[in-house]
């Protein structure tokens, strides 16, 4: 389904735009937070550490539109290529001081081939902009929309902060700002954009551009998707058969997602929902029910008053 | 499963601490549960502090823990997968007295019509009530008043909110004009003056219509308020869809019967008893079912404070339908059953509104239903 056409627009609309989040080339710099905190003006929050690994910023919630995952796994890295020659002369010394695993040796970091019995997965998340997107299919007032770019955004001045798309949204991506003090749209839905201002100039949104690695691309979403399937490709050659893509799929319980991700692990790893299903699929047979508890509750009380007045 | 995971210390505080890390500041969107986490090369087994057989109560006794064997589940730190609604005790409160004030309009039409005036009045009135209060109750939730004016200035079928603010919206005139005219019927004649005076002539020729346009919007409004939970990601409300209409329609008959059997006179509750009896078995034995088909999403309704709210609203509404059944020709008998009946119905949905806040906090509740449906079916394809 195009999002975009099934939204009332007419056919001259842009392409459909997404995210494609490589996570397997994630470096977890969280430059895509801090630069989607500068663009958008959202507010620092959460100074607090969570005390549980080294991920001091949460989850993805109202002040917080890009997350990094960290997460830390007792399993062995894969060996993939990183897409980069090896050097062909001999690294020049420079004097630094190196720094080694305790049984290397000459202060030098492990032979290549000799990768410790650990590694870190990380992962920016963000708002799906889902095809069948529960948040927008619930909000009361419409304040949530579907843009012209097949995005989902919210528009801060009718948003009246009754926190149903909070609650509607299966990833956990929305949220109503609590504070901080002094911080504009308390009380109001808020998440990620897709930088509906950038797009509109043409530009890239802030996370895509700060992306060192090209973790997170931007672009039209058919492209992504072809360029993800030969990313996956690529790494199954490699022998990195964990590697998915999570959200890519038109036909998922959403719809396929506007901004899709390739992860090395399944998706509860990292705080995804593993078969996420739009909450208003079910809403016709909701309908049924209730109308048929209704109609028992209109048929009890004209029962209960019928008959033998006493 | 190793019999060590399965031992109650092992899921104790200390043992969830050595998976979880040691406790620092935790905010609300990052609760902390029993599992560890975050990797698929320590996968661990999951577990809540006490744990339930689906849809059971908890069993007692050696060996009754060992019955299910633990789903395998992974998650971030433990962390929230879908957020809870940020909602306060605002919506149950709205939720007891929407049902109330829709129960309420509809027996005192009913009454209306069969002539029974002690019960109309004490019906209208209540409803009148119940009315005004589950509008400031959704007020205070947003804020303030003008936030409430956004929801109407679009209606859409795809939100349960929207649709209903719209029944609230529809209902709230016909019970208010109904009530208005009990209240004005009560003040004495020589002090109506003049202007009371028509308004009371005027509103006696529009309180039955009136009663009945609102009796009409009264199931819907008693019912939508159920699609409202289950139109969410929040693992027990939305699991809850077939049954939970039932459990809230009957809830508010209970409540409203025990209303009119507090207020009315003993002559005129006749049908209040059998109405209040019918509520009460249909939400038991709607409630029941509704355990029974959520699965693990049930073990919240067990918990903490749902646990104790739906406990307590058991017995409350066996009593006071036993009270209805068998308080005879007793005043006090009755009015304590009708207490009793709207105690009960007012704890469902508190139950109902903490277990579903719970649910969403653990992330156990939206990964391994999810896990077991994709085992079972595959992957959701959801093509329109």
């Amino acid at each position: 389904m195009n999002p975009t056409q099934n939204a009332g627009y007419p056919g001259n609309h842009p392409p459909r735009k997404g995210f494609f989040t490589d996570t397997s080339i994630c470096i977890g710099c969280k430059a895509c937070e801090v630069a989607c905190k500068e663009w958008n003006d959202v507010p620092a929050d959460h100074f607090d550490m969570t005390g549980t690994s080294y991920d001091n910023s949460h989850s993805l919630n109202a002040n917080q539109w890009r997350h990094v995952a960290f997460i830390e796994q007792p399993k062995r890295m894969g060996a993939q290529d990183p897409g980069m020659d090896p050097p062909t002369a001999p690294p020049t010394d420079l004097g630094m001081p190196t720094v080694g695993l305790p049984d290397a040796q000459d202060g030098v970091a492990g032979e290549l081939g000799e990768k410790p019995d650990f590694r870190w997965l990380m992962s920016s998340d963000v708002c799906k902009h889902c095809t069948h997107a529960a948040c927008l299919d619930v909000c009361p007032t419409g304040s949530l929309f579907r843009s012209e770019f097949g995005t989902v955004v919210v528009q801060d001045d009718i948003c009246n902060g009754c926190g149903y798309c909070v609650a509607a949204c299966p990833f956990g991506v929305i949220d109503r700002r609590k504070g901080p003090d002094r911080a504009k749209n308390v009380g109001i839905a808020q998440k990620c954009t897709l930088c509906y201002d950038r797009m509109g100039a043409g530009q890239t949104p802030a996370c895509a551009q700060s992306c060192p690695t090209q973790s997170i691309q931007y672009g039209d979403l058919d492209e992504l998707r072809e360029r993800a399937n030969t990313r996956v490709a690529q790494l199954h050659d490699a022998g990195i058969m964990d590697a998915r893509l999570y959200g890519n799929e038109p036909e998922d319980g959403v719809g396929g997602t506007g901004a899709f991700f390739l992860l090395l692990d399944e998706p509860e790893v990292y705080g995804l929902p593993p078969d996420p299903v739009v909450t208003t699929r079910d809403l016709p047979h909701m309908f049924h029910r209730a109308s048929a508890a209704a109609a028992g509750m209109l048929a009890a009380v004209a029962i209960a008053f019928v008959g033998r007045k006493s | 499963m190793t019999p060590d995971q399965t031992s109650d210390q092992a899921r104790g505080p200390a043992g969830r601490q050595d998976g979880a890390g040691p406790r620092f500041t935790r905010t609300e969107d990052e609760q902390q549960t029993g599992a560890v986490i975050g990797s698929a090369g320590g996968r661990t087994t999951g577990g809540s502090s006490r744990r339930r057989r689906p849809g059971g109560r908890r069993r007692h006794g050696p060996g009754a823990e060992t019955m299910v064997e633990e789903a395998e589940f992974t998650s971030y730190y433990g962390r929230a997968v879908v957020k809870p609604a940020p909602w306060e005790l605002d919506i149950p409160a709205y939720l007891f007295s929407g049902g109330l004030a829709a129960g309420t309009a509809m027996i005192a039409a009913a009454a209306d019509l069969t002539g029974r005036p002690g019960l109309r009045r004490g019906s209208r009135l209540g409803s009148l009530a119940a009315v005004a209060f589950s509008g400031a109750t959704l007020v205070h939730d947003l804020g303030k008043p003008s936030r409430f004016a956004y929801m109407l200035r679009v209606a859409k079928l795809t939100s349960p909110m929207s649709v209903g603010t719209w029944i609230l919206t529809a209902f709230a005139p016909g019970a208010g004009v109904a009530g208005v005219a009990e209240v004005l019927d009560l003040v004495p004649e020589d002090r109506r003056g003049r202007l009371l005076g028509t308004a009371h002539a005027l509103s006696r020729l529009v309180a039955r219509p009136a009663n009945l346009w609102a009796a009409l919007f009264g199931p819907p409004l008693a019912a939508y308020t159920a699609v409202l939970l289950s139109d969410t990601a929040t693992p027990t409300w939305h699991e809850s869809y077939r049954e939970l209409p039932f459990v809230f329609v009957s809830s508010a008959l209970a409540a409203s019967s025990g209303w009119g059997m507090i207020v009315a006179p003993l002559a005129e509750i006749d049908p209040l008893r059998r109405l209040a009896i019918g509520a009460a078995l249909v939400e038991i034995g709607a409630e029941r079912r509704m355990e029974h088909s959520l699965g693990i999403a049930a073990e919240p309704l067990h918990e903490g404070r749902a646990g104790q709210l739906m406990r307590a609203s058991a017995v409350l509404t066996v009593a006071g339908a036993a009270g209805a059944a068998f308080g005879g020709r007793s005043r006090v008998v009755s009015a304590l059953a009708g207490a009793a009946l709207m105690a009960g119905s007012a704890c469902t949905r508190f139950g109902i509104f903490h277990a579903g806040i719970e649910s969403a906090k653990d992330p156990k509740y939206t990964v391994l239903p999810q896990r077991e449906r994709l085992e079972r079916e595959g992957p959701t394809r959801h093509p329109e």
